[in-house]
Protein backbone atom coordinates (compact mmCIF):
# COMPACT_ATOMS: atom_id res chain seq x y z
CA UNK A 1 0.00 0.00 0.00
CA UNK A 2 1.22 3.52 -0.68
CA UNK A 3 1.46 5.68 2.35
CA UNK A 4 -1.80 7.49 2.06
CA UNK A 5 -3.26 10.63 3.36
CA UNK A 6 -6.52 9.95 4.99
CA UNK A 7 -9.50 12.10 5.39
CA UNK A 8 -11.89 12.26 8.29
CA UNK A 9 -14.99 10.13 8.62
CA UNK A 10 -13.69 7.27 6.52
CA UNK A 11 -13.24 9.44 3.45
CA UNK A 12 -10.91 8.87 0.58
CA UNK A 13 -7.16 8.95 0.21
CA UNK A 14 -4.57 10.65 -1.93
CA UNK A 15 -1.41 8.91 -2.93
CA UNK A 16 1.63 10.33 -1.25
CA UNK A 17 3.67 9.96 -4.38
CA UNK A 18 1.19 12.30 -5.99
CA UNK A 19 1.65 14.82 -3.22
CA UNK A 20 5.40 14.70 -3.52
CA UNK A 21 5.10 15.72 -7.14
CA UNK A 22 2.83 18.63 -6.48
CA UNK A 23 3.88 19.67 -2.99
CA UNK A 24 0.56 21.42 -2.54
CA UNK A 25 -1.67 18.31 -2.58
CA UNK A 26 -3.62 19.74 -5.46
CA UNK A 27 -4.77 17.41 -8.20
CA UNK A 28 -3.34 18.82 -11.39
CA UNK A 29 -5.74 18.92 -14.29
CA UNK A 30 -3.37 17.63 -16.93
CA UNK A 31 -1.59 14.97 -14.90
CA UNK A 32 -4.81 13.17 -14.14
CA UNK A 33 -5.90 13.32 -17.73
CA UNK A 34 -9.54 13.78 -18.34
CA UNK A 35 -11.53 16.87 -17.62
CA UNK A 36 -14.52 14.73 -16.80
CA UNK A 37 -12.87 13.55 -13.59
CA UNK A 38 -12.61 17.13 -12.37
CA UNK A 39 -16.19 17.76 -13.33
CA UNK A 40 -17.26 14.78 -11.28
CA UNK A 41 -15.51 16.25 -8.25
CA UNK A 42 -17.43 19.47 -8.59
CA UNK A 43 -20.61 17.49 -9.04
CA UNK A 44 -19.93 15.51 -5.89
CA UNK A 45 -19.41 18.73 -3.97
CA UNK A 46 -22.83 19.90 -5.00
CA UNK A 47 -24.51 16.62 -4.29
CA UNK A 48 -23.31 16.62 -0.71
CA UNK A 49 -24.41 20.23 -0.42
CA UNK A 50 -27.85 19.26 -1.70
CA UNK A 51 -28.02 16.50 0.88
CA UNK A 52 -27.00 18.86 3.67
CA UNK A 53 -29.59 21.41 2.69
CA UNK A 54 -32.28 18.72 2.52
CA UNK A 55 -31.39 17.58 6.01
CA UNK A 56 -31.40 21.05 7.48
CA UNK A 57 -34.72 21.92 5.84
CA UNK A 58 -36.29 18.75 7.12
CA UNK A 59 -35.20 19.42 10.66
CA UNK A 60 -36.41 22.98 10.57
CA UNK A 61 -39.81 21.98 9.25
CA UNK A 62 -40.43 18.96 11.39
CA UNK A 63 -38.48 19.84 14.51
CA UNK A 64 -37.43 16.22 14.95
CA UNK A 65 -35.01 13.79 13.43
CA UNK A 66 -37.67 11.10 13.13
CA UNK A 67 -38.32 10.31 9.53
CA UNK A 68 -35.19 12.19 8.48
CA UNK A 69 -33.59 9.09 7.12
CA UNK A 70 -36.70 8.22 5.18
CA UNK A 71 -36.76 11.56 3.42
CA UNK A 72 -33.10 11.72 2.50
CA UNK A 73 -32.62 8.06 1.79
CA UNK A 74 -33.30 8.21 -1.93
CA UNK A 75 -30.77 10.97 -2.41
CA UNK A 76 -28.29 9.32 -0.11
CA UNK A 77 -28.51 5.92 -1.78
CA UNK A 78 -28.33 7.42 -5.23
CA UNK A 79 -25.23 9.43 -4.49
CA UNK A 80 -23.55 6.88 -2.28
CA UNK A 81 -23.85 4.26 -4.99
CA UNK A 82 -22.49 6.76 -7.46
CA UNK A 83 -19.54 6.99 -5.14
CA UNK A 84 -18.40 3.78 -6.79
CA UNK A 85 -17.13 6.04 -9.50
CA UNK A 86 -14.88 7.71 -6.98
CA UNK A 87 -12.76 4.62 -6.95
CA UNK A 88 -11.57 5.58 -10.41
CA UNK A 89 -11.70 9.34 -10.12
CA UNK A 90 -10.10 10.37 -6.87
CA UNK A 91 -6.28 10.34 -7.06
CA UNK A 92 -5.88 7.44 -4.69
CA UNK A 93 -5.05 3.80 -4.39
CA UNK A 94 -7.91 1.85 -5.92
CA UNK A 95 -7.82 -0.78 -3.21
CA UNK A 96 -8.10 1.68 -0.33
CA UNK A 97 -10.76 3.86 -1.93
CA UNK A 98 -12.60 0.67 -2.74
CA UNK A 99 -12.57 -0.32 0.92
CA UNK A 100 -13.88 3.07 2.01
CA UNK A 101 -16.62 3.19 -0.58
CA UNK A 102 -17.72 -0.36 0.16
CA UNK A 103 -17.94 0.37 3.86
CA UNK A 104 -20.19 3.36 3.13
CA UNK A 105 -22.31 1.28 0.79
CA UNK A 106 -22.45 -1.41 3.45
CA UNK A 107 -23.85 1.09 5.98
CA UNK A 108 -26.39 2.54 3.58
CA UNK A 109 -27.70 -0.63 1.93
CA UNK A 110 -27.03 -3.44 4.33
CA UNK A 111 -27.83 -1.65 7.54
CA UNK A 112 -30.03 1.40 7.27
CA UNK A 113 -31.93 0.41 4.15
CA UNK A 114 -32.51 -3.20 5.12
CA UNK A 115 -33.23 -2.79 8.79
CA UNK A 116 -36.18 -0.42 8.93
CA UNK A 117 -36.60 -0.22 12.72
CA UNK A 118 -33.27 1.55 13.18
CA UNK A 119 -33.90 4.28 10.63
CA UNK A 120 -35.16 6.63 13.30
CA UNK A 121 -32.24 6.17 15.63
CA UNK A 122 -30.29 9.25 16.62
CA UNK A 123 -27.10 7.47 15.69
CA UNK A 124 -28.15 7.56 12.03
CA UNK A 125 -28.26 11.34 12.16
CA UNK A 126 -24.86 11.28 13.77
CA UNK A 127 -23.08 9.55 10.93
CA UNK A 128 -25.14 11.26 8.23
CA UNK A 129 -24.06 14.64 9.56
CA UNK A 130 -20.45 13.53 9.93
CA UNK A 131 -20.29 12.14 6.38
CA UNK A 132 -22.01 15.19 4.90
CA UNK A 133 -19.78 17.77 6.52
CA UNK A 134 -16.66 15.79 5.74
CA UNK A 135 -17.52 15.34 2.12
CA UNK A 136 -18.54 18.95 1.60
CA UNK A 137 -15.23 20.05 3.07
CA UNK A 138 -13.26 17.60 1.01
CA UNK A 139 -14.93 18.29 -2.29
CA UNK A 140 -14.90 22.03 -1.83
CA UNK A 141 -11.18 21.60 -1.23
CA UNK A 142 -10.86 19.83 -4.57
CA UNK A 143 -13.11 22.31 -6.34
CA UNK A 144 -11.32 25.40 -5.08
CA UNK A 145 -7.98 23.83 -5.84
CA UNK A 146 -9.08 23.32 -9.40
CA UNK A 147 -10.00 26.96 -9.65
CA UNK A 148 -6.53 27.71 -8.29
CA UNK A 149 -8.03 29.79 -5.53
CA UNK A 150 -7.88 27.85 -2.30
CA UNK A 151 -8.89 29.85 0.75
CA UNK A 152 -6.78 28.87 3.74
CA UNK A 153 -9.97 28.20 5.65
CA UNK A 154 -10.89 25.31 3.39
CA UNK A 155 -7.49 23.73 3.80
CA UNK A 156 -7.68 24.34 7.56
CA UNK A 157 -11.14 22.82 7.66
CA UNK A 158 -10.09 19.76 5.73
CA UNK A 159 -7.27 19.01 8.11
CA UNK A 160 -9.03 19.91 11.34
CA UNK A 161 -12.69 18.96 11.05
CA UNK A 162 -11.80 15.29 10.94
CA UNK A 163 -10.54 15.49 14.51
CA UNK A 164 -14.16 15.72 15.66
CA UNK A 165 -15.98 14.36 12.63
CA UNK A 166 -14.14 11.08 12.38
CA UNK A 167 -14.91 9.86 15.90
CA UNK A 168 -18.46 11.22 15.59
CA UNK A 169 -19.01 9.35 12.34
CA UNK A 170 -17.56 6.14 13.73
CA UNK A 171 -19.68 6.46 16.87
CA UNK A 172 -22.78 6.94 14.74
CA UNK A 173 -22.01 3.92 12.62
CA UNK A 174 -21.20 1.67 15.57
CA UNK A 175 -24.27 2.71 17.54
CA UNK A 176 -26.45 2.10 14.51
CA UNK A 177 -25.07 -1.39 13.96
CA UNK A 178 -25.45 -2.11 17.66
CA UNK A 179 -29.06 -0.96 17.57
CA UNK A 180 -29.71 -3.26 14.64
CA UNK A 181 -28.41 -6.39 16.36
CA UNK A 182 -31.58 -7.53 18.19
CA UNK A 183 -33.65 -7.24 15.01
CA UNK A 184 -31.06 -9.17 13.01
CA UNK A 185 -30.94 -11.93 15.60
CA UNK A 186 -34.69 -12.22 15.80
CA UNK A 187 -35.35 -12.35 12.06
CA UNK A 188 -32.22 -14.26 11.02
CA UNK A 189 -31.98 -11.98 8.00
CA UNK A 190 -29.26 -12.41 5.35
CA UNK A 191 -28.31 -15.72 6.93
CA UNK A 192 -27.89 -19.23 5.52
CA UNK A 193 -28.25 -22.27 7.73
CA UNK A 194 -27.09 -25.88 7.40
CA UNK A 195 -27.90 -28.28 5.89
CA UNK A 196 -27.84 -27.04 2.31
CA UNK A 197 -26.55 -28.14 -1.08
CA UNK A 198 -23.41 -26.02 -1.00
CA UNK A 199 -22.34 -26.85 2.52
CA UNK A 200 -21.89 -23.31 3.67
CA UNK A 201 -23.43 -21.16 6.35
CA UNK A 202 -23.49 -17.48 7.12
CA UNK A 203 -24.74 -15.72 10.20
CA UNK A 204 -25.34 -12.03 9.64
CA UNK A 205 -25.54 -11.42 13.39
CA UNK A 206 -22.00 -12.68 14.02
CA UNK A 207 -20.84 -10.95 10.86
CA UNK A 208 -22.01 -7.64 12.31
CA UNK A 209 -20.28 -8.37 15.61
CA UNK A 210 -17.04 -9.02 13.76
CA UNK A 211 -17.53 -5.86 11.72
CA UNK A 212 -17.92 -3.84 14.89
CA UNK A 213 -14.82 -5.44 16.37
CA UNK A 214 -12.83 -4.58 13.26
CA UNK A 215 -13.26 -0.89 14.00
CA UNK A 216 -10.98 -1.36 17.01
CA UNK A 217 -7.77 -1.99 15.10
CA UNK A 218 -8.72 0.13 12.10
CA UNK A 219 -9.94 3.37 13.66
CA UNK A 220 -6.80 4.30 15.68
CA UNK A 221 -4.51 3.56 12.77
CA UNK A 222 -6.43 5.78 10.39
CA UNK A 223 -6.98 8.50 12.95
CA UNK A 224 -3.33 8.78 13.92
CA UNK A 225 -2.32 8.68 10.32
CA UNK A 226 -4.57 11.67 9.65
CA UNK A 227 -3.04 13.45 12.61
CA UNK A 228 0.43 12.88 11.20
CA UNK A 229 -0.71 14.18 7.82
CA UNK A 230 -2.19 17.21 9.51
CA UNK A 231 1.07 18.03 11.29
CA UNK A 232 2.90 17.72 8.03
CA UNK A 233 0.56 19.83 5.94
CA UNK A 234 -0.39 22.55 8.38
CA UNK A 235 2.79 22.81 10.38
CA UNK A 236 5.35 21.69 7.84
CA UNK A 237 6.80 19.10 10.14
CA UNK A 238 9.14 16.61 8.56
CA UNK A 239 8.12 13.14 9.57
CA UNK A 240 10.18 10.12 8.65
CA UNK A 241 7.66 7.40 7.85
CA UNK A 242 8.38 3.86 8.92
CA UNK A 243 9.19 1.92 5.78
CA UNK A 244 7.39 -1.25 4.85
CA UNK B 1 46.74 -5.90 -6.23
CA UNK B 2 44.85 -2.72 -5.51
CA UNK B 3 42.55 -2.91 -2.57
CA UNK B 4 39.21 -1.20 -2.34
CA UNK B 5 37.76 0.81 0.46
CA UNK B 6 34.08 0.42 1.18
CA UNK B 7 32.00 2.81 3.20
CA UNK B 8 28.48 1.90 4.16
CA UNK B 9 25.91 4.61 4.83
CA UNK B 10 22.38 4.40 6.09
CA UNK B 11 20.09 4.89 3.09
CA UNK B 12 17.59 7.05 4.94
CA UNK B 13 19.65 9.33 7.16
CA UNK B 14 22.98 9.02 5.31
CA UNK B 15 24.84 8.37 8.51
CA UNK B 16 28.14 6.54 8.10
CA UNK B 17 27.71 3.12 9.62
CA UNK B 18 30.85 1.31 8.69
CA UNK B 19 34.16 1.75 6.93
CA UNK B 20 35.98 -1.22 5.50
CA UNK B 21 39.46 -0.86 4.17
CA UNK B 22 41.67 -3.35 2.33
CA UNK B 23 38.75 -5.05 0.65
CA UNK B 24 39.75 -7.42 -2.14
CA UNK B 25 38.56 -6.41 -5.63
CA UNK B 26 36.93 -9.80 -6.19
CA UNK B 27 35.07 -9.66 -2.93
CA UNK B 28 31.39 -10.36 -3.36
CA UNK B 29 28.52 -8.45 -1.80
CA UNK B 30 27.91 -11.51 0.37
CA UNK B 31 31.40 -11.18 1.82
CA UNK B 32 30.95 -7.47 2.41
CA UNK B 33 27.69 -8.21 4.21
CA UNK B 34 29.54 -10.61 6.48
CA UNK B 35 32.14 -7.95 7.26
CA UNK B 36 29.37 -5.47 8.01
CA UNK B 37 27.75 -7.89 10.41
CA UNK B 38 30.94 -7.98 12.43
CA UNK B 39 30.55 -4.32 13.37
CA UNK B 40 26.74 -4.47 13.64
CA UNK B 41 25.86 -7.96 14.84
CA UNK B 42 22.13 -7.21 15.05
CA UNK B 43 22.02 -6.84 11.27
CA UNK B 44 22.80 -10.35 10.06
CA UNK B 45 23.42 -10.65 6.29
CA UNK B 46 19.89 -11.81 5.43
CA UNK B 47 18.50 -8.55 6.80
CA UNK B 48 20.86 -6.35 4.83
CA UNK B 49 19.97 -4.63 1.62
CA UNK B 50 23.01 -2.95 0.11
CA UNK B 51 22.67 -0.70 -2.89
CA UNK B 52 24.63 1.78 -4.93
CA UNK B 53 21.88 4.36 -4.75
CA UNK B 54 19.74 5.01 -1.65
CA UNK B 55 16.60 4.53 -3.70
CA UNK B 56 17.97 1.99 -6.13
CA UNK B 57 17.69 -1.76 -6.38
CA UNK B 58 19.41 -4.10 -3.96
CA UNK B 59 22.71 -5.52 -5.04
CA UNK B 60 22.87 -9.29 -5.36
CA UNK B 61 25.00 -11.42 -3.08
CA UNK B 62 26.93 -12.77 -6.07
CA UNK B 63 27.87 -9.31 -7.42
CA UNK B 64 31.60 -8.72 -7.41
CA UNK B 65 32.98 -5.44 -6.10
CA UNK B 66 35.30 -4.65 -8.96
CA UNK B 67 32.57 -5.25 -11.53
CA UNK B 68 30.34 -2.58 -9.98
CA UNK B 69 30.39 1.01 -11.26
CA UNK B 70 32.37 2.30 -8.29
CA UNK B 71 35.74 3.91 -7.77
CA UNK B 72 38.35 2.44 -5.47
CA UNK B 73 36.38 3.94 -2.60
CA UNK B 74 32.92 2.49 -2.94
CA UNK B 75 29.92 3.98 -1.20
CA UNK B 76 27.12 1.55 -0.45
CA UNK B 77 23.78 2.39 1.07
CA UNK B 78 22.25 0.11 3.67
CA UNK B 79 18.62 -0.62 4.33
CA UNK B 80 17.34 -2.88 7.09
CA UNK B 81 14.92 -5.41 5.68
CA UNK B 82 13.61 -6.24 9.11
CA UNK B 83 13.66 -9.53 10.94
CA UNK B 84 13.94 -12.40 8.50
CA UNK B 85 12.80 -15.96 8.56
CA UNK B 86 13.85 -18.77 6.27
CA UNK B 87 11.56 -19.88 3.47
CA UNK B 88 11.80 -23.47 4.61
CA UNK B 89 10.56 -22.55 8.09
CA UNK B 90 7.65 -20.57 6.67
CA UNK B 91 6.62 -23.34 4.29
CA UNK B 92 6.80 -26.04 6.93
CA UNK B 93 4.72 -24.03 9.38
CA UNK B 94 2.09 -22.92 6.91
CA UNK B 95 1.62 -26.47 5.56
CA UNK B 96 1.76 -28.39 8.83
CA UNK B 97 -1.10 -26.24 10.16
CA UNK B 98 -3.78 -27.25 7.64
CA UNK B 99 -2.75 -30.90 7.84
CA UNK B 100 -3.26 -30.94 11.59
CA UNK B 101 -6.28 -28.62 11.73
CA UNK B 102 -8.28 -30.55 9.14
CA UNK B 103 -7.80 -33.74 11.16
CA UNK B 104 -9.15 -32.04 14.29
CA UNK B 105 -12.41 -31.46 12.42
CA UNK B 106 -12.37 -34.89 10.76
CA UNK B 107 -12.14 -36.67 14.08
CA UNK B 108 -14.75 -34.29 15.49
CA UNK B 109 -12.71 -33.27 18.45
CA UNK B 110 -14.88 -31.83 21.30
CA UNK B 111 -16.15 -28.24 21.30
CA UNK B 112 -16.39 -27.96 17.52
CA UNK B 113 -19.73 -29.61 16.86
CA UNK B 114 -22.40 -30.49 19.42
CA UNK B 115 -21.35 -32.82 22.26
CA UNK B 116 -23.35 -35.72 20.93
CA UNK B 117 -21.09 -35.76 17.85
CA UNK B 118 -17.75 -35.87 19.71
CA UNK B 119 -15.38 -38.37 18.09
CA UNK B 120 -18.10 -39.73 15.84
CA UNK B 121 -17.44 -40.58 12.23
CA UNK B 122 -19.24 -39.34 9.13
CA UNK B 123 -21.44 -41.86 7.33
CA UNK B 124 -20.53 -40.44 3.91
CA UNK B 125 -17.71 -42.09 1.96
CA UNK B 126 -16.84 -38.81 0.27
CA UNK B 127 -15.99 -37.24 3.63
CA UNK B 128 -13.36 -39.92 4.29
CA UNK B 129 -12.05 -39.58 0.77
CA UNK B 130 -11.81 -35.82 1.16
CA UNK B 131 -9.77 -36.22 4.31
CA UNK B 132 -7.35 -38.53 2.52
CA UNK B 133 -6.99 -36.12 -0.40
CA UNK B 134 -6.54 -33.04 1.76
CA UNK B 135 -4.00 -34.74 4.00
CA UNK B 136 -2.14 -36.21 1.05
CA UNK B 137 -1.93 -32.77 -0.52
CA UNK B 138 -0.28 -31.19 2.48
CA UNK B 139 2.02 -34.13 3.22
CA UNK B 140 3.17 -33.88 -0.37
CA UNK B 141 3.83 -30.17 0.09
CA UNK B 142 5.82 -30.76 3.28
CA UNK B 143 7.96 -33.43 1.65
CA UNK B 144 8.55 -31.25 -1.38
CA UNK B 145 9.67 -28.41 0.86
CA UNK B 146 12.16 -30.67 2.58
CA UNK B 147 13.46 -32.64 -0.38
CA UNK B 148 12.51 -31.13 -3.70
CA UNK B 149 12.39 -27.35 -3.82
CA UNK B 150 15.47 -25.25 -4.44
CA UNK B 151 14.90 -21.74 -3.16
CA UNK B 152 16.54 -18.73 -4.80
CA UNK B 153 16.06 -16.61 -1.72
CA UNK B 154 17.00 -17.88 1.70
CA UNK B 155 14.70 -15.69 3.73
CA UNK B 156 11.60 -13.52 3.74
CA UNK B 157 10.37 -10.85 6.19
CA UNK B 158 9.17 -12.26 9.50
CA UNK B 159 5.68 -10.78 9.30
CA UNK B 160 4.98 -12.93 6.24
CA UNK B 161 4.69 -15.99 8.41
CA UNK B 162 1.76 -14.48 10.30
CA UNK B 163 0.04 -13.39 7.14
CA UNK B 164 0.58 -16.71 5.37
CA UNK B 165 -0.37 -18.89 8.30
CA UNK B 166 -3.56 -16.92 8.88
CA UNK B 167 -4.51 -17.53 5.26
CA UNK B 168 -3.71 -21.25 5.11
CA UNK B 169 -4.83 -22.19 8.60
CA UNK B 170 -7.93 -20.00 8.45
CA UNK B 171 -9.17 -21.45 5.19
CA UNK B 172 -8.31 -25.01 6.23
CA UNK B 173 -10.43 -24.62 9.37
CA UNK B 174 -13.28 -23.03 7.45
CA UNK B 175 -13.39 -25.78 4.80
CA UNK B 176 -12.88 -28.61 7.27
CA UNK B 177 -15.72 -27.35 9.45
CA UNK B 178 -18.30 -27.84 6.72
CA UNK B 179 -16.98 -30.97 5.09
CA UNK B 180 -16.85 -32.82 8.40
CA UNK B 181 -20.06 -31.33 9.76
CA UNK B 182 -22.77 -33.75 10.94
CA UNK B 183 -25.18 -31.92 8.61
CA UNK B 184 -22.90 -32.20 5.58
CA UNK B 185 -24.74 -32.78 2.28
CA UNK B 186 -22.92 -35.07 -0.19
CA UNK B 187 -22.56 -34.03 -3.86
CA UNK B 188 -25.72 -33.78 -5.95
CA UNK B 189 -24.59 -36.24 -8.62
CA UNK B 190 -23.33 -38.80 -6.15
CA UNK B 191 -20.59 -41.30 -6.88
CA UNK B 192 -20.19 -40.15 -10.50
CA UNK B 193 -19.35 -36.65 -9.40
CA UNK B 194 -16.96 -37.87 -6.74
CA UNK B 195 -15.15 -40.21 -9.16
CA UNK B 196 -14.69 -37.50 -11.76
CA UNK B 197 -13.48 -35.03 -9.15
CA UNK B 198 -11.05 -37.58 -7.72
CA UNK B 199 -9.61 -38.22 -11.17
CA UNK B 200 -9.07 -34.51 -11.71
CA UNK B 201 -7.47 -34.21 -8.28
CA UNK B 202 -5.07 -37.14 -8.74
CA UNK B 203 -4.01 -36.09 -12.24
CA UNK B 204 -3.33 -32.56 -11.08
CA UNK B 205 -1.39 -33.71 -8.03
CA UNK B 206 0.80 -35.91 -10.23
CA UNK B 207 1.17 -33.05 -12.67
CA UNK B 208 2.13 -30.59 -9.96
CA UNK B 209 4.72 -33.00 -8.59
CA UNK B 210 6.15 -33.64 -12.06
CA UNK B 211 6.62 -29.94 -12.64
CA UNK B 212 8.33 -29.50 -9.28
CA UNK B 213 10.76 -32.28 -10.13
CA UNK B 214 11.40 -30.84 -13.58
CA UNK B 215 12.12 -27.41 -12.11
CA UNK B 216 14.44 -28.94 -9.54
CA UNK B 217 16.41 -30.72 -12.24
CA UNK B 218 16.89 -27.43 -14.03
CA UNK B 219 18.90 -26.04 -11.19
CA UNK B 220 21.97 -27.77 -9.78
CA UNK B 221 22.24 -28.06 -5.99
CA UNK B 222 23.39 -24.88 -4.25
CA UNK B 223 23.17 -22.72 -7.35
CA UNK B 224 20.79 -19.92 -8.17
CA UNK B 225 20.89 -20.22 -11.95
CA UNK B 226 17.75 -19.71 -13.98
CA UNK B 227 16.97 -21.51 -17.20
CA UNK B 228 13.95 -21.86 -19.46
CA UNK B 229 11.99 -24.97 -18.45
CA UNK B 230 11.11 -27.36 -21.30
CA UNK B 231 8.88 -30.44 -21.58
CA UNK B 232 10.59 -33.73 -20.72
CA UNK B 233 9.64 -37.35 -21.39
CA UNK B 234 7.07 -37.12 -18.61
CA UNK B 235 3.71 -36.31 -20.28
CA UNK B 236 2.68 -34.14 -17.37
CA UNK B 237 5.49 -31.72 -18.23
CA UNK B 238 4.18 -31.23 -21.76
CA UNK B 239 2.05 -28.46 -20.31
CA UNK B 240 5.26 -26.40 -20.44
CA UNK B 241 4.53 -26.04 -24.16
CA UNK B 242 1.54 -23.90 -23.33
CA UNK B 243 2.21 -22.22 -19.97
CA UNK B 244 5.14 -20.77 -18.07
CA UNK B 245 3.99 -21.99 -14.66
CA UNK B 246 2.23 -25.32 -15.08
CA UNK B 247 2.77 -26.06 -11.40
CA UNK B 248 0.24 -23.33 -10.64
CA UNK B 249 -2.08 -24.58 -13.35
CA UNK B 250 -2.08 -28.05 -11.81
CA UNK B 251 -2.49 -26.61 -8.33
CA UNK B 252 -5.63 -24.72 -9.31
CA UNK B 253 -6.85 -27.89 -11.03
CA UNK B 254 -6.35 -29.90 -7.83
CA UNK B 255 -8.42 -27.50 -5.79
CA UNK B 256 -11.15 -27.35 -8.41
CA UNK B 257 -11.23 -31.13 -8.25
CA UNK B 258 -11.48 -31.00 -4.48
CA UNK B 259 -14.29 -28.42 -4.69
CA UNK B 260 -16.28 -30.62 -7.07
CA UNK B 261 -15.65 -33.63 -4.86
CA UNK B 262 -16.91 -32.00 -1.70
CA UNK B 263 -19.44 -29.61 -3.31
CA UNK B 264 -18.51 -27.12 -0.64
CA UNK B 265 -18.66 -23.39 -1.37
CA UNK B 266 -15.79 -22.42 0.98
CA UNK B 267 -13.54 -24.78 -0.99
CA UNK B 268 -14.57 -23.04 -4.20
CA UNK B 269 -13.80 -19.67 -2.63
CA UNK B 270 -10.41 -20.91 -1.45
CA UNK B 271 -9.69 -22.10 -4.99
CA UNK B 272 -10.68 -18.72 -6.36
CA UNK B 273 -8.49 -16.77 -3.97
CA UNK B 274 -5.59 -19.14 -4.59
CA UNK B 275 -6.09 -18.84 -8.32
CA UNK B 276 -6.00 -15.05 -8.11
CA UNK B 277 -2.75 -15.07 -6.14
CA UNK B 278 -1.13 -17.68 -8.35
CA UNK B 279 -2.10 -15.76 -11.46
CA UNK B 280 -0.30 -12.71 -10.09
CA UNK B 281 2.78 -14.82 -9.38
CA UNK B 282 2.59 -16.55 -12.76
CA UNK B 283 2.36 -13.25 -14.60
CA UNK B 284 5.37 -11.96 -12.69
CA UNK B 285 7.37 -15.08 -13.44
CA UNK B 286 6.33 -14.97 -17.10
CA UNK B 287 7.41 -11.35 -17.36
CA UNK B 288 10.82 -12.04 -15.86
CA UNK B 289 11.30 -15.03 -18.20
CA UNK B 290 10.51 -12.77 -21.14
CA UNK B 291 12.91 -10.13 -19.88
CA UNK B 292 15.73 -12.54 -19.22
CA UNK B 293 15.50 -14.80 -22.27
CA UNK B 294 15.30 -13.43 -25.80
CA UNK B 295 14.36 -16.79 -27.22
CA UNK B 296 11.48 -17.48 -24.86
CA UNK B 297 8.77 -19.58 -26.56
CA UNK B 298 6.08 -17.19 -27.79
CA UNK B 299 3.16 -19.63 -27.56
CA UNK B 300 3.31 -19.79 -23.76
CA UNK B 301 0.84 -17.99 -21.51
CA UNK B 302 1.51 -17.46 -17.79
CA UNK B 303 -0.99 -19.87 -16.21
CA UNK B 304 -3.96 -20.86 -18.42
CA UNK B 305 -3.22 -22.11 -21.92
CA UNK B 306 -4.16 -19.54 -24.56
CA UNK B 307 -6.10 -17.44 -22.08
CA UNK B 308 -4.26 -16.02 -19.11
Amino acid sequence: LDINERDGGKGKLESRKFQKENRTHLPRLSSRGSLSKELYKILFFFRWLVLAIAMVRFYMEKGTHRGLYKSVQKTLKFFQTFALLEVRIVPTSVLVTGVQVSSRIFMVWLITHSIKPIQNEESVVLFLVAWTVTEITRYSFYTFSLLDHLPYFIKWARYNFFIILYPVGVAGELLTIYAALPYVKKTGMFSIRLPNKYNVSFDYYYFLLITMASYIPLFPQLYFHMLRQRRKVLHGEVIVEKDD
Amino acid sequence: MKHYEVEILDAKIREKLCFLDKVEPHATIAEIKNLFTKTHPQWYPARQSLRLDPKGKSLKDEDVLQKLPVGTTATLYFRDLGAQISWVTVFLTEYAGPLFIYLLFYFRVPFIYGHKYDFTSSRHTVVHLACICHSFHYVKRLLETLFVHRFSHGTMPLRNIFKNCTYYWGFAAWMAYYINHPLYTPPTYGAQQVKLALAIFVICQLGNFSIHMALRDLRPAGSKTRKIPYPTKNPFTWLFLLVSCPNYTYEVGSWIGFAIMTQCLPVALFSLVGFTQMTIWAKGKHRSYLKEFRDYPPLRMPIIPFLL
